[in-house]
């Protein structure tokens, strides 16, 4: 076998007989799917929080179904079984339409469910960041006649982004990790790049090894963001030791 | 929904059932003598052990618990068998299981995250109270075993059960290195009758009643030891 005589970094080199760029691929397909899953766990979570704090008794009730469902259940299942359910779910619906059935796209079926689940997360994150805006500050906001969307602009996002960044900061370090588990439904980013390369050379434990280091660069780099980004949305604040 | 499978898979289901809570108790029981002395080695250990120890936490933190233990299974595990004399040992039929694989890495990973929350509970035993021992005449070891160790456990129940939840959620990963657990048991069924969401939703109702479980335990334990505030 050929690749049983290649050295360490001809291995990992980026060029076609190393399985370098694979592996980058693979990372920076981790990161788009994150980022994207992140973006939309975002959106549900603002309006999941906003439903929870001023919506009627129905839609709170189930707004904590949602979250308490999704925080109760091994991420595994959820991501298995909500990409079955969403693809099958979705299919039938156009069956019923009279239209062709479709193949998902499993990078857009992977952003679904991972920011679905991340907007059970995000939803408990930012309502208790909300509710930790003094009430006197939204009054006065109201009082000079602000409309609620310039009042969310001016008021309260740059009043909850320091109480939810660390929230935040933890939700993104949760699924860049997390978005391994979409290898197991067959998706093609990091943990999957690894295992095929492993497969290919019979390197594994090299391949996994550089995965890992790879994760962990994704981790102290998102790190070192989300400490300038807090350093600046805490800025004007009075310095907590 | 179609549950007839139920009554011929009930005794697969039991022992995934026993293989998911044995993964939980090896990983938490091992794992948590692991971060206490990980923990004491970050909080009171030379520049060395303290810096190991972070770089022990930081690495197993930083990268997914699935890529932790595909490394083990595929990547120490192609590497054992090159140790001589190691497929005569009679520890190679426990060696050659996915399960001891998933057991080692789940308890790794779980002293790393549970170093961290001792650590922050290590710190918050309030100064005068480890004074006070040592002005009592206690040994450093007297003082870890009757003060040190035993407030900061109290302290960190609460963020414990949590982490055990987290913990019994991160077990159904044992199904990629072939461990039959609960997950594996509903794969299972679902190859054979083609059904989806039966299976998952049965086994999502064992996952909910444990979560239910742990909490109500650490609840009891808590509770044995009040705090006064």
């Amino acid at each position: 076998m050929a690749t049983s005589q290649m050295s360490i970094w001809e291995l990992l080199s980026p060029v076609p007989p190393g399985w370098g760029g694979t592996l980058l691929v693979g990372a920076a397909s981790t990161v788009l799917i994150s980022a994207c899953a992140f973006s939309i766990g975002l959106g549900i979570g603002l309006l999941g929080a906003a439903g929870k704090l001023w919506g009627r008794k129905p839609l709170i009730r189930l707004l904590d179904l949602y979250t308490g469902i999704i925080r109760a259940v091994p991420e595994l299942i959820l991501i298995v079984g909500l990409y079955y359910a969403g693809t099958d779910g979705l299919n039938r619906l156009l069956a019923s339409l009279g239209l062709p059935t479709i193949e998902v796209n499993g990078f857009l079926a992977a952003v679904m469910v991972l920011g679905f689940v991340q907007g059970a997360y995000m939803t408990e994150v930012l309502r208790g960041a909300i509710q930790a805006i003094p009430a006197g500050q939204l009054e006065a906001a109201r009082a000079f006649g602000m409309s609620p969307l310039l009042l969310f602009r001016r008021v309260m996002l740059p009043a909850l982004l320091p109480n939810a960044l660390p929230g935040l900061a933890n939700l993104w370090m949760a699924i860049t990790k997390d978005s391994a588990l979409v290898a197991v439904v067959g998706y093609q980013e990091l943990a999957l790049a690894t295992r095929l390369a492993g497969a290919n050379t019979k390197h594994y434990f090299l391949f996994f090894f550089a995965a890992a280091l790879l994760y962990l660069a994704i981790t102290l780099a998102s790190n070192w963001v989300f400490a300038r980004i807090e350093r600046r949305v805490r800025r004007g604040q009075p310095v907590v030791e | 929904m179609n549950f007839d499978w139920l009554s011929r898979y009930l005794p697969l289901l039991l022992d995934g059932a026993i293989q998911t809570v044995s993964l939980l108790v090896i990983s938490v029981s091992i794992g948590f003598v692991l971060a206490i002395g990980l923990a004491f080695a970050r909080v009171s250990g030379g520049p060395i052990a303290r810096n190991l120890a972070r770089g022990y936490c930081t690495f197993l933190r930083g990268t997914p618990l699935l890529i932790q233990l595909w490394l083990l299974y595929y990547g120490v595990g192609s590497l054992l068998p090159m140790i001589p004399g190691i497929r005569q040992s009679f520890l190679w039929p426990i060696l050659r299981e996915g399960f001891f694989f998933a057991a080692v890495s789940f308890t790794l990973n779980y002293a790393a995250y549970e170093a961290e929350v001792l650590r922050g509970a290590l710190l918050a035993v309030p100064k005068g109270e480890l004074e006070a021992a040592r002005a009592a005449g206690m040994g450093p070891l007297l003082l870890i075993r009757r003060i040190w160790l035993p407030r900061a456990i109290r302290i960190a129940l609460p963020t414990i059960a949590g982490e055990v939840v987290m913990q019994l959620k991160a077990t159904p990963l044992a199904f990629t290195v072939t461990v039959m657990d609960l997950y594996a048991v509903a794969y299972k069924v679902r190859q054979d009758t083609l059904l989806v969401y039966e299976p998952l939703l049965v086994v999502t109702v064992f996952y909910v009643f444990l979560t239910l479980l742990i909490t109500r335990v650490f609840k009891g334990i808590e509770g044995q030891v009040p705090i006064r505030r």
